[in-house]
């Protein structure tokens, strides 16, 4: 497999902020890669310095062989783009913004109602075509924002969180569009913050936080890197109790790391049956109310809290 | 250069969709159009024209009757609201009121001007003596109502002069007279003459059009631009801001992310800016034409002047958004200075009254030079009557559009 994506030390600052900072990876042809990261990690800015929009402090990266930095004109024919932020005119009809996105992108004439159609049927909407935007469900917009990106049938899809705030019925249909679409042979970079949807659909993952790439590999590897550890999640009627338990169960028997995140806390035990009795009675004593535990087998979350310390969902 | 337009005419059907966009575009000028009509008395029968104490200097060294029945017309009493007359001996003077922006329209009445007119001495026939106007190039309505007064004295003159010809002519043929008296009698009917045709029609605001047709000064001709220009300036602002929400929305950066160069987004912008404020413009004309017979005059120079006007508020569109961060900051600052150019620019009131320096100051406005030419229009002028107008408005679109350019290429379309 060839690489269509090479990103060579990338960094963007803003002043003294460093967003991103000296971030590499490559991605074959054909491969779903997810950029897996809490909010803030610098997933977007990773996107956005590779869809040309933003230009990197320094490094550099090319796509199909050809630099963002010094060809943008021609990498922007190369890539697709679907924001993390629905970018329509919701005055416009679907038809009306593919036929103006298709122009942006330099179709013209039979070959632009063409792939028009194509789409429309790709996203299940050609019988809301002419509706304005503004009258649609929020995920028939996610399907519409989608179906700007693939009108000039990128090599390469750039997918910015697409499933933020929409519906479970919404973000399957996303996420099955996301793995026909790979099927069809197109390559895509997919961030997200929700570590299943990476699980679901990556080939390769890459954990970014803080600006910088932590790990990168297949789950098996990644997982690897937690050995046998397991992941014991506990839920809290208060935050409060959460935080409170994740700093006391850090220095409970058998477990290794503890983080809380909102209503629950993050418990990273060598194994799960032999931490649960301990975790639980802690929690007695200390007289906080545990509304239900789930365990999982070793994961991304583990391998995240494992490498940063933190949950993945903070 | 085929995405600018694919942009721009995108801009224009959104404008053309959003409701409140359109109620501030063409309603509210409509109707403030209307509502002033009704105060003015226009849809009455009344004849206010909103133009009133225009300051005249009148300079009279001619020592025949008609240079003194000139300056008889400025001192009437069917002129005393309009006309506040100022007479001077001396024409360095009357200049020197002109250059200190005190009179709209010096009057120099030479020595001989009725003798050149209806000569007593026949050898001296082919004398030509003709009356001097020295206008201020600040107050181009006055200068205009002025014109038409004039123009209609001298009519009347002619009048008289013709008339007297043809009596004298007829009372020698038929031998009713002697040829000594024709001189004396002559002048006699002329002046009898030029009295009569000013006696059975009053003097009132009218001019003649480049095309020889008459044009009546109408006070919605006056007020219906003044409205289109002012809410122009929110037309553009309104445009200045959607570049700063499609920001915020997310289609800016995806437009550039697609193989589309900053100049055409930033261009097909602008166009579609330029677009919209045209069309507005147009539509308000067609609409007013249409629905209160406002008579807008020479359709090549409205055409001129509608453009004009609106590169001159586009340029300011340019500015405010080169310069203000969010839409709503735009929003709120827009319409102020929609407000302030109103005022400043004589949408509201006629900006001679306004003290010389904010006349002065009002010249940054697309609003002064604009409501001039359409005033000039409306009173009979042609294209080449606005010159000035157009090449104030093109100076300011083209002079703001560069520095705004510089601010955008400062600024960048997108932070990042």
């Amino acid at each position: 497999m060839t690489n269509i994506l090479e990103v060579h030390n990338l960094v963007k600052n803003y002043g003294d902020f460093h967003a991103v900072k000296g971030v590499s990876f490559n991605i074959e042809e054909g491969e779903i890669f997810s950029l897996l990261g809490p909010n803030g990690a610098g997933k977007t800015t990773t996107i956005s310095m590779l869809s040309t929009l933003y230009q990197p402090t320094s490094g550099d990266a090319s796509i199909d062989g050809i630099s963002i930095t010094r060809e943008p004109m021609q990498v922007r024919k190369l890539i697709g783009v679907v924001p993390q932020e629905l970018a329509l005119y919701e005055d416009l009809t679907a038809y009306e913004n593919l036929i103006f996105w298709g122009q942006m992108y330099g179709l013209t004439g039979k070959s632009l109602n063409k792939r028009v159609a194509e789409v429309l049927e790709q996203i299940d909407l050609v019988d809301r075509a002419r509706n304005r935007v503004k009258t649609f469900s929020g995920g028939m917009k996610r399907r519409v924002n989608i179906g700007v990106g693939l009108l000039h049938k990128p090599r390469l899809l750039f997918m910015d969180e697409p499933t933020v705030g929409i519906d479970p019925q919404s973000r399957r249909a996303i996420l099955d569009s996301v793995k026909l679409l790979n099927e069809q042979g197109m390559t895509v970079l997919y961030t997200t913050h929700y570590m299943e949807e990476a699980q679901e659909l990556s080939d390769r993952v890459g954990i970014i936080d803080s600006g910088e790439m932590i790990a990168i590999g297949t789950q098996k590897e990644l997982t690897k890197q937690v050995g046998e550890m397991e992941t014991l999640v506990l839920h809290f009627d208060e935050s409060d109790d959460a935080e409170k338990m994740a700093k006391d169960l850090s220095n409970v028997n058998g477990v290794i790391k503890a983080d809380a995140s909102d209503h629950a806390v993050t418990v990273i035990v060598h194994e799960a049956e032999e931490a649960l009795a301990p975790v639980v009675s802690r929690t007695n004593e200390l007289g906080i109310k545990v509304r239900s535990i789930d365990i999982h087998e070793p994961n991304l979350e583990a391998v995240f809290l494992h490498l940063t310390g933190k949950a993945l969902r903070n | 250069m085929k995405k600018l337009f694919i942009i721009g005419l995108k801009d224009l059907k959104l404008v053309f969709r959003d409701k409140p966009a359109l109620i501030m575009m063409l309603l509210a000028p409509f109707l403030l159009t209307l509502g002033l009509g009704f105060i003015s008395g226009r849809f009455s029968g009344g004849s206010n024209t909103g133009i009133s104490n225009i300051p005249v200097v009148l300079v009279n060294q001619d020592r025949g009757q008609l240079g003194q029945s000139l300056v008889d017309v400025f001192h009437s009493k069917g002129l005393a609201d309009l006309i506040t007359p100022f007479d001077e001996t001396d024409l360095q003077t009357a200049r020197q009121m002109i250059d200190d922006n005190k009179a709209a329209v010096a009057i120099f009445i030479p020595d001989g001007f009725t003798e050149s007119i209806i000569p007593t001495d026949p050898i001296k026939t082919d004398q030509v003596v003709m009356l001097d106007l020295y206008t201020n190039p600040t107050m181009p309505t006055s200068v205009g109502v002025v014109k038409a007064i004039v123009d209609e004295v001298i009519s009347q003159v002619e009048v008289g002069r013709v008339t007297g010809e043809v009596v004298v002519m007829q009372l020698i043929r038929n031998g009713l007279i002697q040829p000594q008296d024709a001189i004396r009698i002559g002048m006699e009917t002329g002046v009898q003459g030029a009295a009569d045709a000013r006696a059975s029609q009053s003097i009132i605001l009218k001019t003649s059009s480049n095309d020889g047709g008459e044009a009546q000064f109408d006070i919605l001709a006056y007020m219906a631009p003044g409205m289109a220009l002012m809410f122009l300036m929110f037309t553009v602002t309104n445009g200045g801001r959607s570049l700063l929400a499609e920001q915020v929305q997310g289609t800016l950066p995806r437009i550039l992310v697609s193989p589309t160069q900053s100049s055409q987004v930033l261009g097909g912008k602008i166009f579609g800016i330029f677009l919209t404020g045209t069309s507005q413009m147009l539509i308000l004309i067609l609409a007013s034409t249409l629905l209160f017979q406002i008579k807008w005059g020479d359709p090549a120079g409205v055409l001129v002047l509608v453009v004009t006007s609106t590169l001159g508020a586009v340029g300011w569109g340019l500015i405010l958004t080169s310069i203000i961060k969010t839409p709503g900051q735009l929003s709120a600052i827009g319409t102020a200075l929609m407000l302030i150019f109103g005022v400043l620019g004589g949408s509201f009131v006629n900006r001679e009254i306004l003290p010389n320096w904010l006349k002065t100051l009002s010249l940054i406005t697309p609003n002064a030079w604009g409501l001039d030419g359409f005033q000039t229009l409306a009173l009979g002028g042609g294209l080449k009557d606005i010159l000035t107008p157009i090449v104030g408005l093109l100076t300011m679109g083209v002079l703001l559009f560069l520095i705004s350019i510089l601010l955008f290429n400062r600024r960048g379309l997108v932070k990042g």
